[in-house]
């Protein structure tokens, strides 16, 4: 089940709709990690915050760029870990009631 | 104002309520939080009969092990928390949680808890192929909490890619429920999980496929799935070409492991590793089951994907090191009880694929001696450190 060759107009982040195509243009125009991908593609950056598809992206960083999954990283870890909506964090804090 | 819990634990399944209850047992006061309707985790998934001795529970089915915790767990009156997420884990042991009130109102709160043992198990992993986002392709353990706990088929034709444990089991447990499994596909050249699970699916007729893949999901007019093409690999599981063939079915379930949940040790910088054995990164522990950031615990699949067996024990130990750390036991009295559940963990980890296991857990032990030695107060939020009180 290696996805050696994900084929180009694979879906990789389908949260954000990003192809394989589209992961390997980010590598081509500097991006290292799953960090830089993130950055120049979103990939990683919606609702499922890369739960799904950071690994693909890990593969396709070893394939492109021959390098270890380790040395691929991981995207930054940050509050909220799962989606809380705007309206709730408005709502105040439950503590206090 | 924040509240006060001696011990919070995230994660109600086998791991979170084996803990909570060892350290509700001792008299610590636990709140114990789950997002799910209901507490037990894939306990409740699992109606198969337990292996191993009576200490875990052999020829017990999984819903029965869950009920008789959540009973104890009452009856030990831990606060339960449910449809409640744990969003973060900041500074100084304060877990924020996301807590759902009469009438559906969600609120946050903020708790405070002097140890935080975190039992967050583990998630599917994805395997892309084309048509793989189509309505019908889902994860082995979706389709299992679909029949064994809502009672609902998620299709009737099923292809399952992965022979490991989980797609043997799976698979039957859908045929029990009333599916057609069609096909096990595995692209390994051989069966991955148990051969006596395997040998229930193959005797009630269904092929294991072993050096294929699914190559690609076909969808009909609405675009849900219609077929599996499936193609024969080479030995770098590369499929090759000309080897294509379609299985019609309506349903593709993905048993390609399970990875921890590691969202809130990586949040407390926790220490961690990436070993494959676990399932990829996995924040390091010791022998108390505590991280690197003192007062965080790590308990279940979320420190490393294995049975529910060993989570339960894991789990105790972690609820059991937790109540010795806050004063409700003595040293001697909890190294004596850690020192039986260790004993009961290793007992666990043989055979060809537990002895991996038991080896790896070695290495991570002996890491965590020689590189953390005690787990460290301070931690590092955004490169800034932050005192723990």
């Amino acid at each position: 089940m290696s996805s050696k060759g994900i084929p180009d107009d694979m879906l990789v982040c389908r949260c954000e709709e990003i192809t394989a195509d589209e992961i390997r243009q980010a590598i081509r125009e500097g991006a290292r990690d799953v960090t830089g991908v993130k950055r120049r593609v979103r990939a990683g950056m919606g609702l499922c915050q890369g739960r799904i598809c950071e690994k693909f992206v890990q593969q396709i960083l070893c394939q492109e760029l021959h390098m270890g999954l380790v040395q691929t990283g991981r995207s930054t870890a940050r509050p909220p870990v799962r989606p809380v909506p705007f309206g709730e964090l408005a709502r105040g804090c439950g503590n206090d009631l | 104002m924040i509240l006060e819990k001696d011990v919070v634990v995230i994660g109600a399944g086998p791991a979170g309520l084996a803990a909570s209850i060892e350290a509700a047992k001792a008299g610590a006061g636990v709140l114990l939080v789950d997002l799910n309707l209901k507490a037990g985790g894939q306990l409740f998934k699992q109606i198969h009969k337990f292996f191993g001795s009576r200490a875990h529970y052999s020829g017990t089915r999984g819903y029965d092990i869950g009920r008789k915790l959540v009973r104890e767990a009452e009856s030990l009156k831990v606060d339960v928390w449910l449809q409640s997420t744990a969003v973060g884990v900041f500074p100084g042991n304060k877990v924020g949680i996301e807590r759902i009130l009469d009438g559906g109102v969600k609120k946050l709160y903020t708790v405070h808890g002097k140890a935080v043992i975190i039992a967050t198990g583990a998630s599917e992993n994805a395997v892309c192929f084309k048509g793989w986002t189509r309505p019908g392709v889902m994860g082995a353990g979706a389709a299992q909490t679909m029949v064994n706990v809502n009672h609902v088929r998620p299709g009737k034709k099923i292809v399952m890619l992965g022979s490991g444990n989980v797609g043997l089991i799976v698979s039957y447990q859908l045929m029990q429920a009333g599916c057609d499994v069609l096909a096990l596909v595995e692209a390994a050249p051989k069966i991955g999980g148990y051969a006596v699970h395997a040998a229930k699916i193959s005797r009630a007729g269904v092929p294991i496929i072993t050096s294929h893949t699914i190559v690609e999901a076909l969808g009909d007019e609405k675009g849900t799935v219609r077929g599996a093409v499936i193609a024969k690999v080479d030995s770098h599981f590369q499929p090759i070409s000309g080897t294509e063939r379609t299985i019609e079915c309506d349903t593709i379930a993905i048993a390609a492991g399970l990875r921890p949940v590691v969202d809130l040790t990586r949040l407390m910088n926790c220490a961690s590793v990436f070993e494959p054995v676990f399932g990829g990164f996995i924040p390091l522990h010791n022998t108390d089951m505590e991280t690197s950031v003192k007062g965080i615990y790590v308990a279940g699949d979320s420190t490393g994907v294995e049975e529910a067996s060993v989570a339960m024990e894991e789990g105790r130990i972690a609820g059991t090191a937790a109540a010795q750390s806050l004063g409700y036991l003595s040293a001697a009295e909890a190294g004596k009880t850690k020192k039986l559940l260790w004993e009961r963990v290793n007992s666990l980890r043989s055979g060809p694929f537990g002895e991996r296991r038991l080896t790896a857990e070695k290495n991570l032990l002996e890491h965590f001696r020689e590189e953390i030695r005690e787990p460290q107060p301070e931690i590092m939020i955004g490169g800034l450190a932050h005192g723990a009180d």
